[in-house]
């Protein structure tokens, strides 16, 4: 399956430093699965009341003035938000919760680095934009919902009809994503290098293999 | 051509690169725990593979145990149904495998960060990953060591290599002698102060100058488990005599092998003309103690000094700090030293080893926990930690002064196991991590050193360590 275009309603989160544990507290990493994280996304934010594992949004008392609790953005796609977005810990579930939720894309100034790598293996697209391009799309946000318009083979945003911003990304990376390619599947085909690696390794630094304490 | 230390330890892993520039870089270690490996051993199970070597995998559960096991104290006995399940996950996983674990029952046990080098599993030129951001402690030792998500904890069972990309290199120089009071947490948080935490991102830092070269292995530790709060996923400093003689008490290796390792493990050094991307120089002596006032670890401030105000940052910052401010309940006080605290917590991947337990308890003996504090807990980072504590009688101490002291975990870093803040307590924490419900649904969370914690737990509110 392959998918090259994003399309679909803005939400937008003015502000930096949004951590992982934000996107989806630590009450919801006990779950031993990699699917239904959904309902708990932003789950500070968006509900009253504490969570659990075993809840759903509907049990939920909601929080209305939260932007994912308002129409039309219940089905937003893309999320918008400043600098240094997915920071802190490497819990992979925050990359789930946002997917689960339906987001495809988060456009920022900056992001985590290992939330950055987390986005690939899960179908998500990170967009790196500058803090004025950032900036100018708030504004184009603030009056209405607004639809964007990604196009990852041409690597562009449109946001207005016409106009639109580029963006880079690594071709390798974007391809995992157009082609829903599987890391391990890849390296793998390389088993005889990794083997041969390995087999120096052992004689050379005979220490780091077969430890125990 | 000069290397820097990471360039050596990326040269030295390099199985492959592609034309893309992203290259597999071979793991020497690999630590896994109950929360983040579930779906990679799923995942394995669904492709039909074992994993690729055995011996390079350690585990123990640390995020989700209770730290008030007691005696006798099993998987099936965790009263949290969620949690027992993710802890007998991990049992099932590691059996079927074949993957060593030190299980929750085991007195090795404890925080993976923690239990990993003081048992020797963390050598120095190793790469060594985790599902965990805080993996970057392990760069103390000279190691590429960094967090990982749990797709790549499947890659890394699956094919012993992590495909990713090179890391540009930072360096910061700490130099000077540190003030009374002030200790490696403080120097840390100061940094994270100064850059932000993004102002690592993209970056390997490499943690130098005589401070560093002063240090024990313990305050290297605290310093690589932050870089991660300061956006670089991996920290790392320089193999020494302090290292090596550490390696040598910890590790279980013949002396032939050992000797031949620390051959190799004294080249693992930046070269002195080696090209850093950016360089930072701190005096430490300039450092006062730190306090987080918000809601980031970036949000930090000398524990004297005055709250920010809007006035102290620019326009674009003013919603940031207003949400901060409001959440930890600011809005009516100029400096920290004003607040009255409910809690304590000693303990976490960042300071829960013996120098920070011996650190607090040099500050409270003979005292008593202040009855304005509800609770003040001690959680050891793993069962040798607890044991040497006990052998110095420091346990004794704590208890004396009125804390609890506690069997190793996480705890209540990070307000996954019943070790949580209730809405609105205000703690004194010396974890890593102040965010929003951090430590349990709108706990306030004030990050600090376990000498500064330790001090607050005696007088309920922060004081000058040099009075």
């Amino acid at each position: 399956m392959t998918h090259s275009i994003i399309s679909g309603i803005v939400a937008t989160f003015d502000r930096d430093n949004i951590d992982t544990d934000q996107i989806i507290p630590t009450e919801y990493l006990k779950s031993i699965k990699k699917f239904g994280f959904g309902d708990f996304l932003f789950d500070g934010w968006r509900y009253l009341d504490e969570g659990r594992l075993d809840m759903t949004s509907d049990d939920r008392s909601k929080n209305h003035d939260f932007i994912l609790n308002k129409e039309p953005f219940t089905n937003s796609e893309i999320l918008l938000t400043r600098d240094n977005f997915g920071c802190g810990s490497s819990r992979e579930h925050a990359v789930w919760a946002l997917r689960d939720f339906g987001f495809k894309a988060v456009i920022a100034s900056s992001f985590g680095d290992i939330f950055y790598n987390n986005c690939f293996k899960n179908s998500v697209l990170p967009i790196e934009l500058t803090k004025e391009e950032i900036k100018h799309l708030f504004e184009i946000c603030s009056t209405s919902p607004t639809s964007f318009e990604i196009d990852l083979v041409k690597k562009n945003i449109k946001f207005d009809g016409e106009s639109c911003y580029s963006f880079n990304v690594k071709e390798s990376l974007l391809d995992r994503i157009i082609n829903n390619l599987d890391d391990v599947d890849i390296t793998l085909k390389h088993k005889k290098h990794i083997e041969a690696f390995e087999k120096t390794r052992r004689n050379q630094r005979p220490w780091l293999f077969d430890y125990s304490n | 051509m000069p290397f820097t230390l990471y360039d050596k330890l990326w040269n030295e892993h390099l199985v492959q690169t592609d034309d893309a520039d992203e290259s597999l870089i071979y793991i020497d270690r690999h630590y896994l725990h109950e929360v983040t490996s579930p779906q990679a051993f799923e995942g394995l199970r669904h492709k039909k593979l074992k994993p690729w070597r055995l011996d390079a995998n350690v585990a123990t559960p640390d995020h989700n145990v209770p730290t008030d096991r007691g005696n006798g104290f099993d998987a099936a006995s965790i009263k949290d149904e969620v949690a027992k399940i993710q802890v007998v996950e991990l049992d099932k996983n590691c059996n079927s495998f074949g993957i060593h674990q030190f299980d929750i029952t085991s007195n090795k046990q404890g925080i993976v960060h923690v239990m990993g080098p003081e048992l020797g599993y963390t050598l120095p030129g190793m790469t060594i990953v985790c599902g965990d951001s805080h993996t970057s402690t392990h760069g103390a030792f000279g190691c590429l060591a960094m967090g990982i998500g749990t797709s790549e904890v499947e890659h890394v069972l699956a094919t012993q290599c992590l495909k990713i990309t090179k890391l540009k290199n930072m360096q910061v120089n700490f130099n000077g002698l540190p003030q009374r009071g002030v200790t490696s947490k403080d120097i840390v948080l100061h940094l994270i102060k100064l850059i932000g935490t993004a102002g690592g991102t993209g970056h390997a830092i490499e943690f130098s100058g005589s401070y560093i070269s002063s240090v024990s292995m313990e305050s290297r530790m605290t310093i690589c488990n932050m870089a991660i709060e300061a956006g670089a996923k991996v920290g790392l400093t320089e193999v020494d005599s302090t290292t090596v003689d550490y390696v040598k008490k910890h590790a279980n290796l013949s002396d032939s092998m050992f000797n031949k390792a620390s051959e190799y493990w004294k080249t693992l050094k930046s070269d002195p003309d080696a090209n850093f991307d950016k360089t930072i120089n701190i005096d430490v002596s300039e450092i006062k103690p730190q306090v987080t006032w918000g809601t980031s670890p970036e949000m930090t401030i000398d524990f004297d000094a005055a709250i920010p105000t809007e006035e102290d940052v620019d326009d674009e910052s003013h919603e940031n700090l207003s949400l901060a401010k409001t959440y930890m309940g600011l809005n009516d006080s100029k400096t920290l030293q004003d607040l009255s605290f409910d809690r304590i917590f000693i303990g976490s991947c960042t300071n829960s080893r013996i120098e920070d337990l011996r650190d607090a308890a040099s500050v409270i003996k003979g005292k008593k926990v202040s009855k304005d504090i509800t609770e003040a807990i001690v959680v050891p980072g793993s069962g040798m930690v607890k044991a040497q504590a006990e052998e110095e009688g420091l346990d004794k101490i704590f208890v004396d002064a009125g804390f609890l002291w506690r069997d190793p975990g996480c705890s209540m870093c990070l307000g996954m196991n019943p070790d949580q803040l209730k809405p609105y307590e205000r703690c004194a924490s010396t974890s890593n991590r102040n965010f929003e419900g951090r430590q349990g649904n709108l706990g306030r969370t004030h990050l600090m050193s376990p000498l500064m914690a330790a001090l607050t737990a005696i007088n309920g509110k922060i004081i000058d360590p040099s009075s």
